[in-house]
């Protein structure tokens, strides 16, 4: 069991007053529900940064199919490499979690909500459970929720698998129903015909937790921090060669320099922001920002110290996608196992420029024409790293 | 297979039915809790598993061995874990791998002769901030040294009933 979840700053989650924002949602409108999320701009925290307002409102407004309800899905799917913010948000913020599905539920309807867990964070589920167990003790889950008549609404745990597609909604989806994990045709999107062909709402652990805290504090008071795009806080998972990796809270928009002073990794020669599927950002650029409209992320920094080798940086973030491809479309399927092959060549020394330069353009295709976020966001890490650091892949000998 | 085992199988999967109900969406619950009661799901506990289902055999093996937590293959009754990822990679899990193959005496992607062990790739484990980072069934092990590895396995042996089945989490 993981008793070190190493927070490294304080989280606004901490000083929230428990169950203050489902108070306040409970006496709101629906529409006023959503018209606050909406106003604060809150982006999901995931990684993907779809507003959560515009989906609430377009779930809100889709319509039940016959004999069924609608459903509020937490994807607690956290595979990213150098991701792990959930695991310390469920361990310890379950409460505000739940309470954040609770208020989804009511603006949009939803009478069945699910929590989407991984395989590999099974050590956390008898404590969601408890924390459920007692939710429904305290009427904050069952029927008339808080006393108010005909709000009805539980949550239920579902176990992943084991497969990095399935933090992918459609694929979240498809496994929910007992299908293989294979992301789904867009549209129709799952704020129309999500579960069982029901309109479902798909958001983020964290996602879930800032809305709690919107709703207790107010939309102006997220919408002041950040920048204009890029509203409120964030939690960072770092990880690499700092000297205090963890859990951090940080307005979006802060540079990836002054992140790295706060971590102790100043000494970096790049940092990979986003994950396996992020951008490998080199020392040069350390004054860009973590923001939607400059460099996106789901939270994850994984910091490279001076003596990295990137190309042996590239070749795991490589064998990741062709291990973690669900193998439906063929750009995806074949793309990864293609760069995969290029990366050994790389490092035997012998890939020509010519060869290379096919393989940005094979990049390209996969960027444009791969079903899902996966296949789209894969060739990321080797096109940064081979555009920053060519001196440093090209012309290698075995002895490297 | 013997016709009892047979026959304690289809009682296993009839309760699971039960508990989980027919609906597609309960097939995955029915897969995991199966392979942790047998450590492993057969051929014919997928046929089982179709007929009370209702659906077609291969779809179960479609499900079965898209997720790396299911894969219908004897895998041991410890199964380690350790993680490939970036993160683990960085904070020394070559070192891991290499002692973990010496001490249980089997390659990545292997199983032990007497069925107990079985040894994997992981991908992030989420607990890149501590690692490198090892799950054994669901226990995770973080900042593990190839020093610990002997200590792990043999905490594994130490376990009551280490050759009986898992045991049932519901």
């Amino acid at each position: 069991m993981i008793t070190v979840n190493s927070k490294k700053t304080p989280f606004t989650f901490e000083s929230v007053e428990p169950e203050s924002g489902l108070r306040a949602a409970l006496a709101m409108s629906r529409a006023d529900i959503i018209g606050e999320v909406g106003a604060c701009n809150l982006r999901g925290r995931g990684g993907a940064g779809f507003p959560t307002g515009t989906k609430w409102n377009l779930a809100a407004a889709a319509r039940v199919k016959a004999g069924g309800t609608k459903y509020v899905v937490c994807n607690a799917d956290e595979g990213e490499p150098g991701t792990f913010k959930d695991r310390v948000i469920l361990s310890e913020h379950a409460d505000l979690v739940f309470e954040g599905m609770t208020i989804g539920a009511r603006a949009i309807g939803a009478t069945v909500g699910i929590v989407y867990l991984r395989s590999e964070y099974v050590y956390l589920r008898p404590h969601l459970e408890q924390v459920l167990a007692t939710r429904r003790q305290n009427t904050l889950l069952g029927t008339d929720i808080g006393g108010l008549a005909g709000f009805n609404f539980d949550i239920h745990i579902h176990m992943g698998a084991g497969a990095y597609v399935c933090g992918e909604e459609t694929a979240l989806i498809e496994s929910l129903e007992g299908h293989r994990g294979e992301p789904r045709n867009r549209p129709p999107f799952p704020v129309d015909t999500g579960f069982n062909g029901q309109p479902t709402v798909v958001n983020n652990v964290e996602t879930f937790a800032w809305v709690a805290c919107i709703l207790s504090r107010s939309a102006n008071w997220f919408k002041a921090v950040g920048t204009a795009k890029s509203t409120g806080y964030k939690l960072f998972s770092v990880s690499g060669d700092c000297r205090e990796p963890g859990v951090y809270e940080f307005p979006l928009g802060i540079t990836v320099a002054e992140l790295l002073e706060k971590v102790g990794g100043l000494d970096a020669k790049a940092v990979q922001v986003g994950g396996a599927s992020g951008h490998c950002i080199p020392a040069s650029e350390f004054g860009r920002r973590i923001a939607f409209e400059d460099i996106s992320t789901g939270g994850a920094v994984i910091v490279f110290g001076p003596g990295r080798d990137m190309l042996a940086v590239a070749r795991n973030f490589m064998e990741f996608f062709v291990e973690e491809s669900c193998g439906q479309c063929a750009p995806c399927r074949a793309g990864n196992a293609k760069l995969l092959e290029g990366i050994e060549m790389l490092q035997r020394g012998d890939c020509s420029m010519q060869y290379v330069q096919e393989l940005l353009g094979l990049c390209e295709t996969m960027q444009l024409a791969s079903k899902c976020g996966l296949g789209q966001s894969s060739p990321n890490a080797f096109v940064s790293i081979v555009k920053h650091f060519k001196d440093e892949i090209m012309g290698r000998t075995l002895a490297h | 297979m013997l016709a009892g085992q047979q026959q304690r199988l289809q009682a296993d999967i009839r309760a699971l039915v039960g508990r989980h109900g027919r609906d597609r969406s309960a097939l995955i619950p029915v897969l995991q809790e199966l392979q942790t009661m047998h450590a492993t799901i057969s051929d014919y506990a997928m046929q089982v598993v179709a007929d009370e289902l209702g659906i077609h055999p291969a779809e179960v093996y479609g499900v079965a061995s898209f997720y790396a937590f299911l894969r219908p293959v004897s895998r041991g009754r410890f199964v380690f874990r350790l993680c490939g990822t970036i993160s683990c990679e960085l904070a020394g899990k070559a070192r891991v791998a290499r002692q973990l193959e010496n001490d249980l005496g089997i390659r990545f992607g292997e199983t032990t002769a007497d069925g107990r062990f079985g040894l994997e790739w992981a991908s992030c484990l989420g607990m890149c901030d501590q690692g490198p980072a090892l799950l054994v069934n669901d226990r995770v092990y973080t900042r593990v040294t190839a020093e610990q590895v002997h200590a792990i396995i043999d905490e594994c042996k130490g376990t009551f009933g280490a050759h009986a089945p898992q045991a049932v989490h519901s």
